[in-house]
């Protein structure tokens, strides 16, 4: 290097050298797909808060402190970046929350919580190394630990002072008790049932938001509901003296919270629009085979976690195929 | 505007691609300005894909613009002409901004230029171009003369355009498609070309397309240049030449989102536009090909947008092969303080520049300097699979997915998902929400995979 050759110093600005491309889209971000989620859960938070009160509310704590204790402990075990700012414990823990019945103890929250983030996040690596859905897994686990506590027939409360605990939910009235509840009921959300599955229109209204944002993509929800559609239609053919119609089954359930905010998870669903497909269509598949013919009421969580399974194998059969077809091997 | 194709069989856009802000208006209102004759230039010998030149000249030799300075007798090459007159200096090595070296001749320049300023820009793009009577001209003599003057692609990969317009038996040609679209942000040298001086263009892009014996010749041009466009169909009156106006979306200036665009025709992954009947030309290679044509002038010279936040005076400059970038940015009144990197080309593909010493060469497009706060980005997490990449890749590729079996060397992996058939325009890496370098990823990926 000669004399000319060297920068002066102090003497205009610092120029950076670096591989293109050297513009960057802000429209979305890790953090802003998480804040995302978060918004369009309002919807579902306050129609639980208007149905079950202070249930809601505990609920939600309980699961997040549960998540965000876990995220906290295991990036400090693990001596990783801290990790709680990009939301995504939170996000876990609200969908976690909103997945339970209002009347779990306190401790089956946080328990729920803390294995959504140890079981099904950080024993994988952290955020998006994550086979299955985190809050699924944390759900699956008190499931199974606690199962009188999280059964069809814990959702009920017949002495509680809140009313839709008093009666079986949707999915258990029609199995148990060929009893229909009515639309109305269904798309308003004051009946029984996980805090945030009751009300079709505010999980319609959060995942339209999510659909608009682009945060989550539009097959997933697209595949289930259409799956869920054509078997559900095809279950009214065969039983035309059902009053459980295509639309009951559509909107009764945990079916629209989790098409729009579980099955969504990109972590746990594959990359491409055909993958996307193909697992949406698999899950609305594995509801109404769980609904239909197993002993559970409802079958959202199961099915995401079944198809969560498949994921890597879904990106292994739908590599997209390049524009111009695939590269030419050179002889 | 939007995207109108008269009686043409594409769609007007292709799929995926992303819009970044496009930051035309700092430069599009600038007029071409002739940039003071400097010094001395510093040319390289290789300014194109293909072989290099071995000097023609010695030491001390007078030349005067246009002399040739440069020959190969490689096929895919093109020789290399003196920019200014001047006397040849001892013969160096000029490291390019794309980082590879090349043998450079120097020319320090002598006091009396023939011309200069408005005269030298009239000499190269003004006066009348005649569009009729052009199949007097031989197809044959086309081609040798448009690789004597040494013409090559100036929209950026600089790929002999003698090469492309050779006729070939075995893949005949229909159409010349000519690439106005200048789909990389903040670059006007195109636009402000098309808009100032479209006539050597349609008599550039008729010739081509009697060269190589296509008769079709359509200029595509992307919506947001109502200017250019207007300019470009007042030209093309008469003459047979068709403006297709493409939507704005950023790879539509690469060549298979072009033909995809105007034509519908897909380039198979690994082949040219030649495989699907199609030649493509850029806006200001037609216009140097008229040149060397009809006023038996070489390329020596080139409009070059200089242009960005960290650019006082944002302009499209008139410049002779060999100017350093420096040069350019003092005659546009210098950096601001906020001016963080320096890109030779766009924003997207464009190199920086560590050096301001870098000869500008027949395939330099611009140089646009951005300011710390076009350039800042939010630090890179994890991969959350969202698969914003694989929306946005105009090849249909699953850029993260490739990426990453980059990052971790499973050259399987990367293969399996057709690492090769990227074309690094920098869609992914400009789309992801992780900050995840894609692209870059990709490009070591490519480079390390073991031959088959």
């Amino acid at each position: 290097m000669t004399e000319e050759n060297k920068i002066p110093e102090a003497a205009g600005p610092v120029i950076h050298v670096s591989p293109g491309p050297h513009i960057h889209s802000a429209a979305l971000t890790t953090r802003r797909m998480m804040l995302d989620v978060l918004l369009a859960l309002l919807p579902a938070v306050l129609v639980a808060f208007w149905v079950f009160g202070g249930y809601a509310l505990a609920q939600i704590v309980y699961a997040l402190a549960g998540c965000l204790g876990a995220e906290a402990l295991f990036t400090a075990m693990r001596k990783k970046p801290f990790s709680l700012m990009d939301g995504s414990a939170a996000v876990t823990g609200v969908i976690l929350a909103l997945s339970m019945p209002a009347t779990a103890p306190w401790y089956v929250g946080v328990i729920a919580g803390f294995a959504a983030i140890g079981l099904g996040k950080v024993i994988f690596g952290g955020l998006g190394n994550n086979i299955f859905n985190p809050a699924m897994v944390g759900r699956a686990f008190v499931m199974i630990a606690f199962a009188t506590l999280m059964g069809a027939s814990a959702y009920v409360d017949p002495d509680s002072s809140i009313q839709a605990l008093t009666r079986a939910t949707p999915m258990t009235a029609i199995k148990m008790m060929h009893e229909t509840t009515p639309l109305s009921a269904l798309l308003i959300g004051n009946t029984n049932g996980s805090l945030g599955e009751t009300s079709a229109i505010a999980c319609i209204l959060g995942g339209v938001y999510l659909l608009w944002r682009r945060t989550a993509s539009w097959e997933i929800p697209a595949g289930v509901l259409l799956a869920v559609a054509v078997i559900s239609g095809a279950i009214s053919v065969l039983h035309p003296d059902s009053s459980w119609g295509v639309l009951h089954s559509l909107t009764g359930g945990a079916l629209l919270f989790g098409a729009f905010f579980i099955a969504t998870d990109p972590v746990s669903s594959p990359v491409t629009p055909k993958g996307k497909w193909i697992f949406g269509v698999g899950i609305g598949i594995f509801i109404m085979i769980l609904r239909t013919l197993s002993g559970y009421p409802e079958g959202v969580m199961f099915a995401v976690l079944l198809m969560n399974a498949v994921v890597p194998l879904i990106n292994r059969w739908t590599i997209p195929t390049p524009v111009g077809g695939p590269v030419p091997v050179r002889k | 505007m939007s995207a109108k194709l008269v009686d043409l069989p594409g769609k007007g856009t292709f799929e995926r691609g992303v819009h970044p802000h496009g930051h035309k208006q700092l430069a599009a209102e600038a007029s071409i300005e002739v940039v003071p004759s400097p010094s001395e230039v510093l040319i390289p010998l290789l300014q194109h894909t293909g072989a290099p030149c071995v000097a023609a000249v010695k030491i001390r030799d007078e030349v005067k613009v246009g002399d040739v300075i440069g020959t190969s007798d490689a096929f895919i090459s093109a020789p290399i002409h003196a920019s200014v007159s001047g006397t040849v200096g001892k013969e160096t090595v000029a490291t390019l901004p794309n980082g590879r070296h090349v043998r450079a001749l120097p020319i320090t320049a002598a006091a009396e230029q023939p011309l200069q300023g408005q005269a030298l820009l009239n000499d190269i793009y003004g006066g009348e171009w005649s569009t009729q009577a052009l199949d007097r001209f031989e197809p044959d003599h086309i081609v040798k003369t448009i690789r004597e003057a040494g013409i090559v692609g100036q929209g950026g990969a600089a790929f002999p355009t003698s090469v492309k317009v050779t006729p070939n038996e075995k893949k005949p040609v229909d159409v010349v498609l000519v690439n106005g679209c200048e789909c990389e942000p903040y670059l006007t040298a195109d636009q402000r070309l098309m808009q100032e001086f479209p006539a050597p263009i349609i008599t550039g892009a008729l010739l081509a397309g009697q060269a190589c014996g296509a008769g079709q010749v359509i200029v595509a041009i992307e919506d947001n240049k109502p200017g250019a466009i207007a300019a470009m169909r007042k030209a093309a009156e008469g003459t047979g030449v068709k403006i297709a106006v493409v939507s704005t979306r950023y790879p539509m200036g690469g060549e298979k989102q072009t033909v995809k665009a105007v034509l519908g025709r897909i380039i198979p992954t690994g082949g040219l536009p030649l495989d699907v009947g199609v030649v493509v030309i850029n806006v200001a290679t037609a216009a140097a090909v008229a040149r060397a044509v009809l006023r038996g002038k070489p390329l020596t010279h080139r409009v070059v947008s200089v242009t960005g936040a960290g650019i006082t005076q944002p302009k499209n400059l008139l410049v002779p092969v060999g100017i350093t970038y420096g040069e350019l940015i003092d005659c546009c009144g210098g950096l601001t303080s906020e001016a963080a990197r320096i890109v030779a080309g766009g924003p997207m593909m464009g190199f920086t520049l560590g050096d301001l010493r870098v000869p500008v060469t027949k395939g330099t497009s611009g140089v646009v300097v951005l300011t710390d706060a076009d350039v800042r980005k939010s630090e890179e997490t994890a991969c959350v699979r969202c698969g914003r990449c694989v929306d946005v890749c105009p090849l249909n590729l699953a850029p993260t997915k490739m990426a990453l079996a980059a990052r971790h060397q499973d050259h399987d992996l990367a293969r399996r998902y057709h690492i090769m058939a990227c074309m690094e325009c920098g869609c992914c890496a400009y789309a992801c929400p992780a900050s995840i370098p894609l692209v870059q990823l990709i490009r070591v990926g490519k480079a390390q995979l073991p031959k088959e």
